[in-house]
């Protein structure tokens, strides 16, 4: 029992960790762009990562996790960059006014009949990812452990918790401001973005996993920094040359 | 044949805008920077600090010429 209990409790902390960022992408793009594509994205990556589960089993832990890794976070981290941009332009240029409007300019979710595949597939790859390593950790500890049951459960039950907490939090996230949102997300792609590109090269972060929280402080302080000189800039204050 | 080429046009542009967007600079500084901190690893230099570095000065480069262009 205590074998089951310790590999329960070792998954499912273990896998929290990757779920929580599997849902803060589902949940950031689904704010930003709008559920219906978010979700299938989401559903369709469950989809697949059902069929890659079933299909490769044990085999699981072969899968080169590192190229994976390489090249979404490299795609995130670009893609990440253009929101954390324009986050910051649109912040220092409204700051924090129309709370819950809509941006003038651009519609608040995805306003065309057919499926937004910006949205798509930003939640599909953050859920295939992320669920290839709650898929991995759930192998190999339920193999080395020959509990191969509770590290199911324990890596599911993980999934469907916090994913449940992120979403049932969504109503909340859509009456922040838009624009602060972008940020927001723009900041969080860059984090783990910048985080998966150098763990697929194979560059070790100082502190492990705890870098990511230093890279969201960096990050949130650059923002900071240049929200404050392009408000500056615009209300004449500095110079823009 | 028209409606095709239409087709691998477009699939093509959704692409480059999801990926590169409107300022290309910034996803060439990512690919220079991942490709440096290739070659810094590979010769056991610590080389986990280029790319946060590259984000800071990209966003502060392309913020500035972004100010310039809109006054």
């Amino acid at each position: 029992m205590t074998g089951i209990v310790a590999v329960l409790i070792t998954t499912f902390l273990a896998s929290a960790v990757e779920a929580i960022e599997m849902v803060t992408i589902v949940v950031g793009v689904g704010a930003t762009r709008g559920w219906r594509s978010t979700l299938i994205g989401a559903a369709s990556g469950f989809g697949v990562l059902a069929v890659v589960v079933v299909v490769l089993g044990a085999a699981l832990s072969r899968v080169p996790i590192g190229p994976l890794r390489l090249i979404v976070g490299a795609l995130l981290l670009t893609f990440g960059l253009q929101w954390f941009r324009k986050g910051i332009m649109r912040v220092a240029a409204r700051g924090l006014a129309g709370i819950g409007g809509q941006d003038p300019h651009e519609a608040a979710e995805w306003p065309g009949p057919g499926m937004d595949w910006t949205a798509w597939l930003l939640a599909f790859k953050g859920v295939v990812l992320e669920g290839l390593e709650v898929a991995f950790i759930v192998v190999t500890f339920g193999a080395g452990a020959n509990q191969f049951g509770a590290a199911i459960v324990g890596g599911v039950a993980a999934v469907i918790i916090v994913g449940g907490v992120g979403l049932s939090l969504h109503r909340t996230v859509r009456r922040i401001p838009r624009s602060l949102l972008q940020l927001i997300v723009g900041i969080l792609l860059t984090t783990f973005g910048s985080f998966w590109s150098l763990e697929g090269l194979g560059v070790e972060w100082p502190a492990g996993d705890g870098a990511i929280v230093g890279l969201l402080v960096l990050y949130v302080l650059t923002a900071a920094t240049y929200i404050t000189l392009e408000r500056q800039r615009a209300f004449g204050l500095r110079p823009a040359a | 044949m028209d409606r095709l080429g239409s087709w691998v046009i477009g699939f093509g542009r959704f692409w480059y805008q999801f990926i590169i967007g409107d300022d290309w600079t910034m996803a060439v500084a990512v690919a220079v920077g991942l490709v440096l901190t290739a070659v810094l690893n590979a010769n056991h230099i610590l080389a986990w600090w280029l790319i946060p570095l590259t984000v800071v000065t990209m966003l502060g480069i392309s913020l500035r010429r972004a100010s310039k262009v809109g006054q």
